[in-house]
């Protein structure tokens, strides 16, 4: 029986891996065909005008993926060069945005998770602080822009306050309610052990609601990312946001598309690391 | 009077009722004391309060009246000097069965170093069957393995009082035996006194020196203090020969079946303080030997002599007549 459960896991996997293959075959080619369809008919019965044209389109495509892969294996291939401030390497870039995103989420991280815990402990800070929570959470993190900016009079400062300002939310509810909704049974193993009120916040609560914590730092890291792109192409300057308007401006639709799949990437790895560190806090009851 | 180990008086627990109904009160003029090294086990109906009366002894839930003493000082908060082992084992979740057991020594000896902390905390794991186990995490243990690590945990802080809360409810009856085993086996190398919630009769009959019997909420009260004079070491398998045994069963089954209902409104006492009536079924019912030793059925019909008639073991206290309930707002 083990022997059969374990082939059908294997296989699952291997089939999976192979169903995503094709997938990854059937779109590329059917990306890279469309692309090429204009192209063919237009061979052998030229008009004067493509003739003039020199068998270009008449309105500009979409890159096959052949041309970003060409790009891609460029640009990886040196990620750090500096040619000055409208062409860096896109390693360069996607620094500049990681520093942002992380200063300014370190820097919520800092400033929710104590406050969440005293949401979470306390019934009355919950009703005190609730209001305001739920009046600045909605608000969309761009919109402090210009008032950042105004107060802080520096744009690198401006983008990671607004990091600051969305990641915090995610990190402060989900620490609120992780610490809310630490069981009883728990609490009261601390107070018969006669815990002070430090070390059953560090040994007893902060364990407990690691999970749903880290859950929140989740969540905010996603939204971080999300959002660097966006304030980078307001502030401009560095960055991957900043990279991919620039190349939109240069109407070099090519890197778009490569720099918008670095931040798949790159999105996709915060939060790998992160759910990482969540599966060493995770426990089962 | 001479101060017993553990002394409760006039305990009462009222929840207020909605506007313009009365409180609710959940038992009241509840007193009795304990003496130190004895085994207690109480046993009444869901809902008459014994897990608020255990839960105030141990300091996390507070009592609507009455007073708490231990050792001449007023319970009035948790403390180390009571261990509480709870039934849903109350482990942490996230450390291991021999962190679980750790968390309280280090608790309780601060000064220790980390091999001492660990070495004491092993030796109570092997008492309780759990060598090679305490490196797993509560979710990888049975739920008998969990209460044994939880007993143990109780155990290894070497608390004055222990406090069970139906430790043994949520286990299988195999399970349940084996553990009571281990459970007279600790208890008896140190003799702490434990006051136990128990609905197992037989369980009480294994275990206690007494058991508390309670009638039903609400207004619950501890109606009588049953006295087990089976000689100890006890054994499961011994306990059930002795020809005692079911006699003090029959009087525990036939109090919870028909009596801690009747009593229910029977105004046991309203005011002064009054602790419960100390039984010993043996030497009560040898008057009546053919009630003691047959089927519940006699007992239904001998239920009204003995409740008219309950002077003959004790002395000074006496169930007064059913009388019209009066409510006392205090």
């Amino acid at each position: 029986m083990d022997r059969t459960t374990t082939e059908w896991k294997f296989s699952l996997n291997v089939r999976a891996t192979l169903l995503a293959v094709l997938i990854l075959i059937a779109g590329l080619g059917l990306w890279e065909g469309l692309h090429q369809v204009p192209a063919l008919t237009g061979v052998g019965q030229l008009s004067e005008y493509e003739q003039l044209m020199a068998g270009a389109d008449q309105t500009a495509k979409v890159p096959p993926p052949s041309a970003v892969l060409v790009r891609a294996w460029e640009e990886l291939s040196n990620p750090f060069y500096d040619a000055g401030p409208n062409d860096k390497g896109i390693g360069i870039q996607l620094g500049y945005s990681l520093y942002r995103v992380l200063t300014g989420y370190l820097m919520a991280a800092v400033i929710a998770i104590p406050i969440g815990f005293l949401i979470g402990m306390s019934p009355l800070m919950y009703k005190a602080l609730n209001p305001y929570i739920q009046v600045l959470r909605p608000i969309s993190p761009l919109a402090w822009m210009p008032l950042a900016l105004f107060i802080i009079r520096d744009s690198e400062a401006s983008a990671i306050f607004v990091i600051f300002i969305c990641s915090i939310w995610p990190m402060l509810l989900n620490t609120a309610f992780g610490v809310a909704g630490v069981r009883q049974d728990w609490v009261n193993v601390a107070r018969t052990h006669e815990l002070s009120s430090i070390k059953t916040a560090f040994k007893v609560i902060l364990p407990a609601a690691a999970p749903t914590i880290l859950t929140g730092m989740r969540i905010s890291i996603g939204i971080a990312w999300l959002v660097i792109v966006a304030a980078e192409m307001l502030v401009g300057g560095t960055g991957i946001g900043y990279y991919v308007w620039n190349e939109w401006n240069n109407l070099d639709l090519t890197s778009v598309i490569f720099s918008i799949l670095m931040i798949g990437v790159v999105g996709m790895l915060l939060d790998l690391a992160l759910s990482s560190v969540a599966r060493l806090v995770t426990y089962q009851e | 009077m001479s101060h017993a180990f553990v002394e409760v008086q006039q305990a009462a627990k009222r929840f207020p009722g909605d506007r313009g109904e009365e409180d609710l009160t959940v038992f009241e003029n509840v007193s009795f004391s304990l003496e130190k090294g004895e085994f207690v086990c109480i046993i009444g109906h869901s809902g008459c309060g014994k897990s608020t009366i255990m839960n105030a002894l141990a300091g996390l839930d507070s009592l609507s009246d009455g007073a708490m003493i231990m050792d001449g000082r007023e319970i009035n908060g948790p403390g180390l000097e009571r261990g509480v082992v709870f039934q849903n084992y109350s482990l942490l979740p996230w450390l291991t069965a021999l962190e679980n057991v750790r968390f309280g020594v280090r608790a309780r000896w601060k000064a220790w170093n980390e091999a001492k902390v660990t070495e004491h905390s092993l030796a109570y794991l092997e008492m309780v069957g759990l060598k090679g186990v305490e490196d797993r995490k509560p979710a990888q243990l049975s739920g008998g393995m969990r209460q044994r690590v939880s007993i143990a945990r109780a155990f290894a802080t070497k608390p004055e009082l222990l406090l069970l809360d139906e430790p043994f409810g949520a286990l299988d009856a195999l399970t349940r035996g084996v553990i009571q085993d281990e459970l007279v086996k600790i208890w008896s190398q140190d003799r702490q006194t434990v006051f136990m919630i128990t609905h197992d009769v037989d369980e009480a009959i294994l275990l206690a020196d007494r058991i508390f019997l309670m009638t039903n909420g609400p207004q619950a009260r501890i109606a009588e203090a049953v006295e087990i004079d089976l000689p100890r070491p006890r054994a499961r398998a011994e306990i059930v020969k002795h020809p005692h045994f079911y006699q003090i069963r029959n009087y525990l089954v036939e109090f919870l079946v028909n009596r801690s209902g009747k009593l229910r409104t029977a105004d046991i006492d309203q005011r002064g303080l009054q602790y419960p009536r100390a039984v010993n079924p043996v030497t009560e019912r040898a008057p009546e030997p053919a009630a003691a030793t047959t089927s519940a059925d006699t007992d239904i019909n001998s239920d009204n002599d003995r409740a008219d008639s309950p002077s003959s073991a004790t002395s000074t206290h006496k169930l007064v007549k059913f009388t019209p309930k009066e409510t006392h707002h205090g």
